[in-house]
């Protein structure tokens, strides 16, 4: 078990992005830590930038988490994994959903949205562990896209898993107990097979 | 037992444990949540008040009959209550009072960053700072009997990172309220501030404060944490969670009661350490009064004064000021992304604002705006809000310009419940002083920026119960304005058509255009996404000036023009039509039309 880990959460109004966050945050009290989150909501609900932070640790102070110490991001969309990239420390686990929103200044032009190269080059430039995940494709094979942000949580139990980040309490039983009390009961099943199809899409039961 | 808890929900738990009897407020980020939440213990009273100093005004009067209560407001909410905050601060009161302000530092979603402490000074209250959700709800307990030991009101001073932060809570037992039935206290030396009575109690308040300084020297709620004799920090709210991640050795004075001043303890810890310096958000508020106090400290000259704190802003500026070592300094990874895209929040798919707006930005008016969701037709493409400071400003600035001999019709702009808020006195203004201008009341149904409250025009009571809906029309004709046109629909036609003739007027005229916000359960039932015929659509961009993110630019370019085609996002399409009502080739049928056509 680690002394701590930082996270932050980046996607846009509407992407469920504060739910993940609230599970993560439980997660974290679940596995034994302090835990505290911090989100920042109001304008963001109509279909702007989102992000949230979420720490576990011994002892957790400030719930905000200063630039260059997020050890982990987990992004919703690509555009918003590469606005909050120079948050990150060197090294950091970055999972990125493979979806692209197009804010309405690329629509109506003047803006462009970046290139795959470009996203997946600055990545390498912050960090070897950049993961992208077709959250929104896998949801959207198990009948409902907004699943997407399960999905990643998913994957992203598998990746601390891995790493032995979180301590062996950490189980996927852990997880599925608290997405299961968010999220109403007729879509249980489907968050279910969301998270597991995370946990498959990066290499893992 | 623990339970994650919002600083918000915290709040309201500790109103519920409190025994508050009767809670009001204005929805306002980031307060929203403290009485929504409250409204979900059993058996408890919990308002939405038309606005702040209403629900001031409620608080107060419950306190006098003798139970506890309290109102909520985000900061700016406490201007609009400043009368009432302050006769209350005079007169105190039967049973406990308490005023919560939620301050919004670096403005997520507020036009200004006061710092509402101030107030307290003003006011003579006292006020209380948590730094996390335990504290929160702790607090408001402790507002409480602060308040009734005093018999003053006490602010109860909360900021953004405080409410839309999680952190375990330990949950407590309910005080019940009193069953007890007193009788309204006749005491107008006490209650009614003429000024005859008013000048004897104006001593008596300064001589309160002075209690409840010298109890704040052995206040629980002031805690020292001693450390380093090198560097010692006087800190509150949210800031000490920052002081002790980048200052885990100094020496903490905690001030919970951030004001009155425990003096004594501050002459304590000055005495004790090298070097004193004070971390404070937004004004020196603490570190001004220790100046006074006779006392060296440094604060504003280390630590930024505007947005908000945060581990590395107080890090970086304590290294530039020798206080840390460079080694302390947390690299940064570079990354070159160049400019990106922004992407600011914009008015939904289907929202009922965006054909006014279209109207208006066609027509090029000069809109006088004000607070809420359809501040966002200031955006591009549309661009059609060019004023807005606060809550039910838009009239009477419209009035104004008018005045001044401004070459063009102003319109004002203004939402339902903002209407509600504080549009009434200067619609009679404009009426009672022959305006010509035309106001234009979206009524979407609903309070909506702040995330769907109920407001006197909905029918519904934030507990749930049907009432009597406050009609916009009558309301308007009886504020004396002729010309009221209420359009059940927002379609552009008939809003243009409308404006039209309204401009033409010298007297004041009031459009009323009432559609349900798009977001509304009822409403995303009925949901259909439209289409794009792309063999009829040749790329003329208007259905784009509509500002919708359902509305997408295709790889297909018109053969003539070679210009890209309009593609509809069918997931975000809600098939408001706005763009079929614009469309000049029809290239996007309508609903109606596109059923028939499936039947065929």
């Amino acid at each position: 078990m680690r002394d701590s880990i930082n996270f932050l959460l980046a996607g846009v109004g509407g992407q469920g992005t504060i739910l993940a966050s609230d599970v993560l945050v439980n997660v974290g009290l679940e596995a034994g830590y302090q835990a505290k989150q911090a989100e920042v909501h109001g304008m963001s609900q109509r279909g702007g930038s989102v992000t949230s932070f979420v720490r576990w640790g011994k002892t957790v102070h400030s719930p905000l988490v200063g630039a260059g110490e997020v050890d982990v991001l987990l992004a919703f969309e690509k555009l918003e994994a590469l606005r909050v990239l120079n948050q990150l420390r060197a090294g950091a686990v970055a999972l990125i959903n493979n979806q692209v929103i197009e804010p309405l200044t690329v629509i109506t032009g003047g803006a462009e949205y970046p290139s795959d190269e470009k996203i997946k080059a600055a990545c390498a430039a912050v960090t070897p562990r950049a993961v992208f995940v077709d959250g929104e494709a896998i949801a959207k094979s198990l009948g409902n896209p907004r699943v997407a942000n399960v999905v990643l949580l998913g994957a992203l139990s598998a990746l601390l898993e891995r790493d032995q980040a979180a301590g062996p309490e950490l189980t996927a039983e852990v997880w599925l107990k608290v997405i299961t009390e968010r999220v109403p009961k007729k879509h249980v099943e489907l968050n279910r097979q969301a998270f597991q199809a995370g946990r498959e899409a990066v290499g893992r039961k | 037992m623990k339970k994650m808890l919002s600083g918000n929900e915290a709040i309201a738990r500790g109103m519920w444990e409190a025994g508050v009897v009767v809670a009001s407020a204005y929805p306002g980020t980031p307060s929203t949540e403290i009485l929504e939440n409250y409204a979900l213990f059993p058996n408890v009273y919990a308002e939405w008040a038309p606005n702040e100093k209403v629900a001031v005004d409620v608080a107060v009067g419950a306190a006098y009959a003798g139970q506890r209560a309290l109102a909520a407001m985000k900061h700016v909410g406490l201007n609009v209550a400043a009368d009432s905050f302050m006769y209350a601060a005079m007169t105190g009161l039967e049973a406990g009072l308490v005023i919560v302000s939620a301050d919004d530092p670096a403005m997520h979603s507020s036009q200004n960053e006061q710092d509402n402490r101030a107030f307290a000074k003003l006011g003579r209250v006292p006020c209380l700072e948590p730094s996390d959700s335990q504290e929160a709800k702790d607090m408001v307990i402790a507002a409480f009997e602060l308040s009734e030991r005093f018999d003053t009101p006490v602010l109860l001073r909360v900021t953004t990172r405080i409410c839309h932060s999680m952190s375990a809570v330990e949950l407590g037992e309910r005080r019940e309220p009193s069953t007890e039935r007193k009788p309204f206290p006749r005491n107008p030396a006490k209650y009614v501030m003429v000024p005859g009575n008013a000048v004897k109690r104006h001593p008596l308040i300064e001589q309160r404060m002075k209690d409840v300084a010298a109890m704040a020297e052995t206040y629980a709620l002031n805690r020292l944490e001693p450390g380093s004799r090198a560097l010692g920090i006087l800190t509150s709210g949210i800031s000490y969670q920052y002081v002790k991640e980048v200052f885990p050795e100094a020496s903490v004075l905690k001030l919970g009661l951030s004001w009155p001043l425990p003096e004594k303890m501050i002459r304590d810890i000055a005495a004790s350490v090298e070097r004193l310096i004070v971390v404070e958000e937004l004004d020196p508020f603490i570190e001004e009064a220790v100046r006074l106090m006779g006392i060296p400290c440094e604060g504003k000259s280390i630590f930024p004064i505007t947005g908000e704190l945060d581990p590395r802003v107080v890090r970086e500026s304590a290294i530039q000021a020798g206080l840390l070592p460079k080694s302390k300094r947390v690299p940064q990874p570079e990354v070159e992304t160049g400019s990106l895209p922004s992407r600011p929040p914009v008015l939904c798919p289907g929202c009922p604002h965006r054909p006014t707006f279209y109207v208006l930005s066609k027509l090029k008016m000069p809109v006088n705006g004000d607070i809420g969701c359809y501040t966002l037709g200031l955006l591009p493409p549309l661009n059609a809000i060019h004023t807005c400071g606060c809550m039910g400003a838009s009239i009477g600035v419209a009035h104004g310009a008018a005045l001044a001999g401004s070459p063009e019709r102003h319109v004002a702009v203004i939402g339902d419940s903002t209407f509600f808020h504080s549009g009434i006195p200067p619609l009679i203004n404009a009426v009672y002083n022959k305006s010509p201008i035309v106001t234009i009341i979206l009524d979407n149904r609903i309070t909506g920026m702040t995330g769907h409250q109920q407001n006197p025009g909905t029918g519904h009571t934030l507990l749930g119960k049907e009432s009597t809906i406050v009609e916009l029309e009558p309301l308007v004709r009886a504020c004396g304005v002729k010309h009221v046109t209420t359009l059940l629909g927002a379609e552009v036609d008939s809003i243009e058509k409308t404006l039209k003739e309204y401009l033409k007027l010298d007297e004041p005229s009031v459009l009323i255009v009432v559609e349900p916000c798009v977001l509304l359960p009822e409403e995303r039932k009925k949901w259909v996404p439209l289409e794009v015929l792309a063999d009829k659509c040749n790329g003329c961009t208007i259905c784009f000036r509509i500002g919708c993110p359902a509305i997408l630019k295709s790889d297909e370019l018109d053969e003539k023009y070679q210009r890209p085609k309009a593609l509809i996002d069918p997931a975000l399409c809600t098939g408001c039509e706005v763009c079929a009502q614009v469309c000049p080739r029809d290239a996007i049928p309508f609903r109606v039309a596109s059923d028939a056509t499936s039947d065929v």
